[in-house]
């Protein structure tokens, strides 16, 4: 018997159960990538994930790029005296044989001006560069709007 | 009586040991004093804002209920969803008892949060959260009563040129209207939860 691959797999990535397979390219791998749900359009989306970097020299995330936002960018929320903010990050290093990991309530790929809303249970690509590592493209999971890991 | 240097070294150290000590216990009792809710100055937050219906809410229409109060504003899709996703967990965690409390998601950023986008907001999370803005004016009295801070800061990095910082904990207003306590930013929501039955089991004001 052949299994409904497709059904099956849109079963998954509505509970929420798929993750997205680390993704190796040269010396980096992006692990763990996700994003909440967006309401609607009107509204920034966050996305985050983990690069490792297995080489012997520090890399650095310049850039970002998705065809679901005109307008992403890498910020970072504090939590100073109770007060939270977020801020812009130019640039963000991945220490030789250490990783960067955004996470949620810290470092997040703010994806402003959406042109289209991110629904759970869906994908989209999004394309890192690296300082030297070049661009790595990863399909990146959309969980649900109260989402807060890549576990869920 | 004479001393020789090791033993005014020691008298001095001896010394220095109590004020350290006495210090110690003063501040670590204050600290437990003002962590003490009922020690604190009680005080009555109020708000007079809208639902996204455009209808008036004031802080009375909720006596007799716990208020569980969040500010926030919906272009925040880092902070304010991981505490309005808390909130959900501790209202599912209340069960039965989840209409003993009402929680609330006051806008900061009155300017773009009003409306039906604003119910969108909150019900994404859980259904109970009533999500309220008002004018700037209103606002800024709601966040006073509460005591909290927020500020719009220009960034050419955020959507429409700006971004809020604001108080990211999560505020309890008793049945009577008194502030309560607050729970602080990451707070786990078991811990919330635990704390919320113990008050409705009436083991805490
Ligand atoms: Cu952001």
């Amino acid at each position: 018997m052949k299994l409904p691959v497709a059904a099956v797999l849109a079963f998954a990535l509505s509970a929420g159960l798929v993750h997205a397979e680390p993704v190796r390219q040269g010396d980096l791998e992006i692990d763990a990538a996700w994003a909440r749900a967006s309401i609607g359009t009107s509204r920034p989306g966050a996305a985050y994930f983990t690069v490792r970097n297995l080489g012997d020299e520090a890399d650095r995330l310049t850039g970002l790029s998705s065809p679901v936002s005109a307008m992403p960018m890498l910020h970072e929320t504090t939590v100073s005296e109770g007060v939270s903010r977020m801020a812009h990050v130019e640039a963000a290093e991945i220490p030789a044989g250490g990783e960067l990991t955004l996470e949620s309530g810290g470092m997040h790929v703010m994806l402003m001006e959406l042109t289209t809303p991110l629904k759970e249970g869906a994908t989209f690509p999004l394309t890192l560069t690296f300082e030297s590592g070049g661009e790595i493209t990863v399909e990146v999971p959309v969980f649900g709007p109260g989402a807060t890991g890549p576990a869920e | 009586m004479k001393l020789t240097l090791a033993q005014k070294i020691l008298w001095v150290a001896a010394a220095l040991a109590l004020v350290a000590f006495a210090a110690l216990v003063w501040t670590g009792g204050l600290r437990t004093s003002s962590s003490e809710e009922s020690a604190q100055q009680a005080f009555r937050p109020e708000f007079r804002l809208e639902d996204a219906a455009g209808r008036p809410v004031t802080s009375e229409d909720f006596r007799g209920r716990y208020r569980l109060v969040f500010f926030g504003f919906t272009n925040c899709p880092d902070v304010c969803p991981t505490t309005l996703s808390e909130v959900a967990q501790v209202m599912d965690g209340l069960g039965s008892q989840a209409d003993r409390v009402q929680p609330l998601f006051l806008s900061v950023d009155p300017e773009r949060d009003a409306g039906a986008e604003l119910a969108e907001f909150t019900s994404a999370f859980h259904p109970s959260i009533l999500g309220l803005a008002g004018s700037p004016e209103a606002t800024q009295a709601a966040a006073e009563s509460f005591k909290i801070f927020f500020a719009r800061e220009d960034d050419a990095t955020a959507p429409d040129g700006y971004s809020m910082a604001h108080a990211s904990a999560l505020y309890l207003i008793g049945p009577d209207g008194d502030w309560l306590r607050q729970y602080e930013y990451g707070m786990p929501a078991t811990d919330i939860l635990a704390d919320l039955q113990n008050r409705l089991e009436g083991s805490l004001p």
